[in-house]
Parts: C-alpha cells; sequence; structure tokens
C-alpha cells in the first residue's frame, strides 16, 4: 500500500481541477466576450458611451459585483492553467516537464486568485 | 556469465543483479508540430490556445480594476492606453478568439452536460440552445452595465 500512495492521490485532485477549468471556461464563455466587446473594443472606439470613472467604480464596489468579477477572474486562470498544460503536454509533448509544467501552471492561478481577492476586497 | 554461473547452481538468488541496460519500446517520433497537418487537428490546438486569451482578459481585466482603485487619473491613463492604435487592432484579435472559445464551449457542452428528464436524455439541441440563451442574456445584462450613462 505505502508504495503506492502517491499515485490515487494524484488521481483524485484531478476532478477538482476538471471542475474548476470547466466552471471557469462556462463563465469566460459567457461574459468575456461582452466585457471585452463594449470596455475594450466599442468603448474606445467611441461607438457606445463609455463609462466614466464614478460609474464604473460606484459599480465594481457593489458586493454582487465583486464576488462576480473574483469568480471570473479566479476561474479563468485556472481554465486557462488546465488548459494550457495540456496543451504543452498533448501539442508540444513535453511529457518529462509534466510535473514542472503543472506547479507553473496552477500555481499562477493560484496566485492570481490570491491577488484577485486582494485586488478586489482590499484595493478597491 | 553470471546466467551461466547460475546455470551451474554456484550462485545464491542475492547475487543475481540485473544490467542497467534498459530496453525501451518503439515508439513513433511524432513531429511537434504534427497539429498542423490536418484542419481538424489545427482547429483542436487552436481551441486550446484559446485559453491564453482567456488568461490575458483576466489580467487586463485585473489592470483596469486596480487603475479603477487607484483613482481618476489613473483609470484615465488606463482608457488612453485602450484607445492606442495597436492595442486596439490586438483586442480586436482577443473578442475574436473569446468568440471562438465560447462557441467551441458551447458546442462541446451537450456532450459534457448530460441530462436526464423522466429517464430520458435532454436533446443536445435544448442543452445547446439553453446555453446560447444564457449566453445572449448575460451578455445584454453586462453590456447594459458597463456602457456609460452618456
Amino acid at each position: 500500500m505505502s508504495g503506492s500512495r502517491g499515485a490515487p492521490a494524484r488521481r483524485s485532485r484531478e476532478p477538482l481541477l476538471w471542475a474548476l477549468f470547466s466552471a471557469g471556461g462556462t463563465l469566460a464563455a459567457l461574459a468575456l466576450p461582452a466585457l471585452v466587446g463594449v470596455l475594450w473594443l466599442a468603448a474606445p472606439l467611441g461607438w457606445v458611451p463609455a463609462a466614466s470613472h464614478a460609474e464604473l467604480a460606484t459599480l465594481a464596489r457593489a458586493p454582487a459585483a465583486r464576488l462576480f468579477l473574483f469568480a471570473l477572474l479566479s476561474l479563468a486562470l485556472f481554465h486557462w492553467a488546465h488548459r494550457f498544460r495540456y496543451t504543452l503536454y498533448d501539442g508540444l509533448q513535453l511529457y518529462h516537464l509534466n510535473r514542472l509544467i503543472a506547479v507553473c501552471t496552477y500555481g499562477a492561478a493560484t496566485l492570481g486568485t490570491v491577488l484577485a481577492a486582494w485586488l478586489i476586497w482590499v484595493r478597491l | 556469465m553470471r546466467r551461466e554461473a547460475s546455470a551451474r547452481g554456484g550462485a545464491s538468488e542475492s547475487e543475481v543483479r540485473y544490467t542497467p541496460y534498459h530496453p525501451t519500446w518503439y515508439r513513433r517520433r511524432m513531429p511537434i508540430f504534427w497539429w498542423l497537418g490536418r484542419r481538424s487537428y489545427t482547429k483542436f490546438i487552436a481551441r486550446e490556445l484559446t485559453s491564453l486569451f482567456v488568461a490575458y482578459t483576466a489580467a487586463l481585466l485585473g489592470a483596469q480594476l486596480l487603475a479603477l482603485a487607484r483613482g481618476p487619473v489613473a483609470y484615465a491613463r488606463f482608457t488612453t492606453w485602450l484607445t492606442g492604435p495597436f492595442v486596439l487592432a490586438f483586442h480586436v484579435f482577443v473578442f475574436l478568439a473569446l468568440l471562438f472559445h465560447a462557441v467551441t464551449w458551447f458546442g462541446l457542452a451537450p456532450r459534457a452536460l448530460v441530462i436526464k428528464v423522466g429517464g430520458r436524455h435532454l436533446p443536445e439541441s435544448l442543452v445547446a440552445g439553453a446555453h446560447y440563451a444564457g449566453w445572449a442574456a448575460l451578455s445584454a445584462l453586462l453590456a447594459w452595465l458597463v456602457v456609460g450613462a452618456g
């Protein structure tokens, strides 16, 4: 039993990572095109009136908006981490770097989640 | 040689040592750009690479929130940066990548999300349709929220 201790633990982490990937993919698909389309394309191009600093700051500080933004940023990062990890694995066939890539991608997503929490609930 | 020794019956089990030579199984070498060979493979990798733009968008939304937190001057600097021609062109590309992500994601959703109602599977078109309807509704809500009062 002691010899196989590592394997089941790693296997049991996979559903959680997949759930984060899946939730992030759905949230990104639902919300990001609209946000990018309005905030970074339509408003800078003058197609729609750009929201003022005061308007957006009031909106972003609403409790529901903070929760939504945190979920969006964090889950989008975990979506990236999981998908990019397997893109490197399948696409570039970096099998021997599997462990290192996993640590870097999920680590970056975790760091991003902590940063997002600080940004949204401390700075904003 | 060692085998001969054990065959002669002189060697005990502890003396059996394996050579460091490790036989490798045959594996066909795949070129790194294997996915350029066929359209469906290229589409698969393109779909996977949309995750980079999802991460970029999350990071830049974070930067926008930070600018918002710093105050009107910092925020004005951020929105001025958004109007740069290269930034705009890049964001058109980001937008298209995100659309590609959304369409392929909702296309796969019915296969990942099999819902049973009364012992029968909901048809794929209904699950996909629900996703598209939700997408339209949330997009409209978000756009309405973040467009300025003018």
